[in-house]
């Protein structure tokens, strides 16, 4: 059932703090939501953890990710500082972004985060842009971009999928396909049920993963990372997720049938793996894995709270 | 601030350097000289190989290689987020999308992606990439090739919106706006691609916000964009052999807009006219007049009047394209009407 051997337990043990890191900032972000202590339209990413986490952690800094509007856990898994990531979700001087972008728009530069976009479809031919650096400064870095199954039925994914196939870029695209776009199921927008199907025709190795299973996202991803790496060109990774919230923080979410605590207790990418763990013997149940996490997103909630409004918008930001 | 632009003198300090092209080919020069001093400059957009319908980019392919200057599907959403994406990883793209018209398919990634990155991004990302293009009406090519849509653009914070009037500028405003850190749209006209005028070379850049003032004049301001620049040059001519001595201002870069020229203009001849291709309706003159009626309400003797194209889609047909088409004729009737004069 689990290739979770097949991955080194230093590694899972990696993946299985930054799901937590995620899991714990994204809960404790719905309730700040709720408290109106973070602004604006908050997505979060709860169950989906184990995509960002698999992906992210196999890249180095200077490879790029771009993501979408549910970007929280990709940036914080790509080296995106805690506690600058909240007080930006805050709207604080000392965030990410000096308070200008907000969770839909996060960016770190610094650890190659080049950003979530409120726009969807709208980030996937900005990878390519960046991929297109990379090649054209000799650099074997790759660029990432997370879009969600929504994004496939923008004609903007077609045309970045042929630029890319055609230009055999560095870039991997990572759907995670949650069944559920907005507030309305996949099989009403499209006759195409897996993501992978949509790009038939063009030249691209494609895999559709269950994305809950953290190990075989970290598997399969490791191939395809490799080949771009090498110049051997793009590929397309599907992860079959589960989004557990709303589409949107005070969503009603009248739209789907909730899932029952049974069935996500054995779905949950986070509790899969610590299963896996205990199973194989690499947890031993003293670990403090969730409790860091929590410990870490309360400091950061702290930080971000002493951080001051931004006085004024800086005159060069044009 | 805005004067007529020197031309540059050479090494030894004698004649001025220059080189008597039409605007295509000054185009395709300043690119090409742009792409040898700095090598993360490259082009891409369709049939940009083969030099473009207009030759704007003719003969860069030979000396710069395909990997350098790209030739694109027909894919403007996606390309113009490729030369985002490319600008925000350090390059420095210079986009051509074919028609102006058909700008409308990259818009998102115009507006939302190119000229926001900085500002969301709280300065981290920079987006230094030029997006050339071409609007205006005269060829016959009817209502989806010939719209001038500069309004929209200078609508939308973050872009850099330049309108080039003849050779000289089409090169020296290309150079600065390929140098320009963030994301430049420079519109030009495909009625002026082939007129020849003397070109400084090597091109030298020009600063963006600068108006030029092209001809003096005491009684009426006349700022005209683009083609409407000549357009308005022969109007004065004409108005100038009745007596009256009209100024003519042209912008050159809409956004930043040099407005300190205009109503130091306007402050001395106390009238003033605004003229573009443009529908009148919603049109850049109606930006232009209201900031000046704010800045020098005082000093105007007379109501801002604007020439524009009537508020309609181009017609094809060539006796109502010209009908369409607003000129000298138009300019000279408002000038008239700023000095309470009905024209002959």
């Amino acid at each position: 059932m689990t290739t979770a051997v097949s991955v080194d337990t230093e590694v899972l043990r990696d993946l299985l703090a930054t799901m937590w890191r995620i899991r714990a900032f994204e809960e404790r972000v719905g309730a700040l939501k709720r408290a109106d202590e973070v602004h604006g339209l908050i997505h979060l990413s709860i169950g989906g953890e184990g995509v960002a986490a698999a992906v992210c952690r196999q890249l180095r800094d200077d490879d790029a990710v771009y993501s979408g509007h549910r970007a929280h856990g990709h940036a914080l898994a790509k080296g995106a500082p805690l506690h600058r990531t909240m007080a930006e979700l805050m709207g604080r001087e000392g965030g990410l972004c000096q308070g200008m972008g907000g969770s839909m728009h996060l960016v770190d530069v610094a650890h190659g985060f080049l950003g979530a976009t409120g726009v969807v479809g709208g980030n996937i031919p900005l990878a390519l842009g960046s991929a297109l650096a990379a090649r054209q400064k000799d650099s074997d870095a790759v660029t990432v971009v997370f879009f969600g199954d929504g994004a496939v039925q923008a004609g903007l994914f077609t045309e970045s999928v042929n630029l890319a196939t055609l230009w055999r870029l560095p870039v991997l695209l990572v759907c995670e396909n949650n069944g559920f776009a907005e507030f309305t199921p996949r099989s009403a927008h499209t006759t195409v049920e897996r993501v992978s199907d949509v790009v038939g025709p063009y030249p691209l190795p494609r895999q559709t993963v269950d994305g809950n299973e953290v190990a075989d996202v970290w598997t399969a991803f490791s191939g395809l990372l490799a080949r771009a790496r090498a110049g051997e060109g793009p590929a397309l990774l599907e992860c079959l997720t589960h989004r557990l919230r709303g589409h949107y923080e005070g969503d009603p979410d009248r739209y789907r049938e909730a899932v029952s605590t049974e069935d996500w207790q054995r779905k949950d990418p986070i509790l899969r793996l610590q299963r896996a763990g205990h199973d194989a013997g690499w947890l031993t149940g003293s670990e403090s894995f969730e409790a860091d996490a929590r410990a870490e997103v309360e400091e950061a909630v702290t930080w971000a709270r002493s951080s001051p409004f931004p006085s004024t918008v800086p005159g060069e930001l044009r | 601030m805005g004067t007529v632009e020197p031309l540059p003198v050479d090494r030894a300090g004698g004649a001025p350097m220059t080189a008597e092209l039409t605007c295509a080919k000054a185009i395709s020069t300043t690119i090409a000289q742009a792409m040898r001093a700095d090598p993360d400059v490259f082009v891409l957009g369709e049939d940009v190989s083969a030099g473009g319908p207009f030759t704007t980019t003719a003969g860069l392919v030979e000396e710069f290689g395909a990997a350098r200057v790209i030739d694109t599907p027909i894919s403007e959403a996606a390309i113009c987020g490729v030369a985002v994406g490319a600008a925000q990883s350090g390059l420095r793209p210079v986009l051509e999308i074919m028609y102006v018209d058909f700008i409308t398919l990259a818009l998102d990634q115009l507006v939302n992606q190119a000229a926001k990155a900085h500002f969301m991004s709280g300065g981290q990302l920079t987006v230094p990439m030029v997006l050339r293009t071409q609007g205006g009406a005269g060829q016959r090519a009817a209502a989806q090739h010939s719209q001038s849509l500069e309004a929209w653009l200078t609508h939308v914070p973050g872009l850099t919106v330049v309108m080039p009037s003849g050779a000289a500028d089409a090169a020296g405003l290309l150079a600065s706006a390929i140098a320009s850190p963030g994301p430049v749209v420079v519109v030009e006209n495909k009625v002026l691609y082939f007129r020849r005028e003397p070109v400084p070379d090597p091109v030298q850049p020009i600063p963006l916000g600068e108006a030029a003032v092209r001809r003096p004049g005491r009684d009426v301001t006349v700022v005209a964009l683009s083609r409407m620049v000549g357009e308005a040059l022969a109007a004065a001519d004409e108005l100038a052999a009745e007596g009256i001595e009209v100024e003519v201002i042209d912008p050159r870069t809409l956004v930043p807009l040099d407005l300190e020229t205009i109503v130091e203009s306007v402050r001395r001849t106390n009238r003033l006219v605004v003229a573009h291709e443009a529908v009148l309706h919603g049109g850049f003159g109606a930006e232009v007049a209201a900031a000046v009626q704010h800045a020098a309400f005082d000093d105007l003797d007379a109501p801002v009047e604007r020439v524009g194209a009537p508020f309609q889609p181009i017609p094809l047909s060539p006796p109502l394209e010209d009908a369409y088409l607003p000129g000298a004729a138009e300019i000279r009737a408002a000038v008239l009407a700023t000095l309470g004069r009905v024209p002959a």
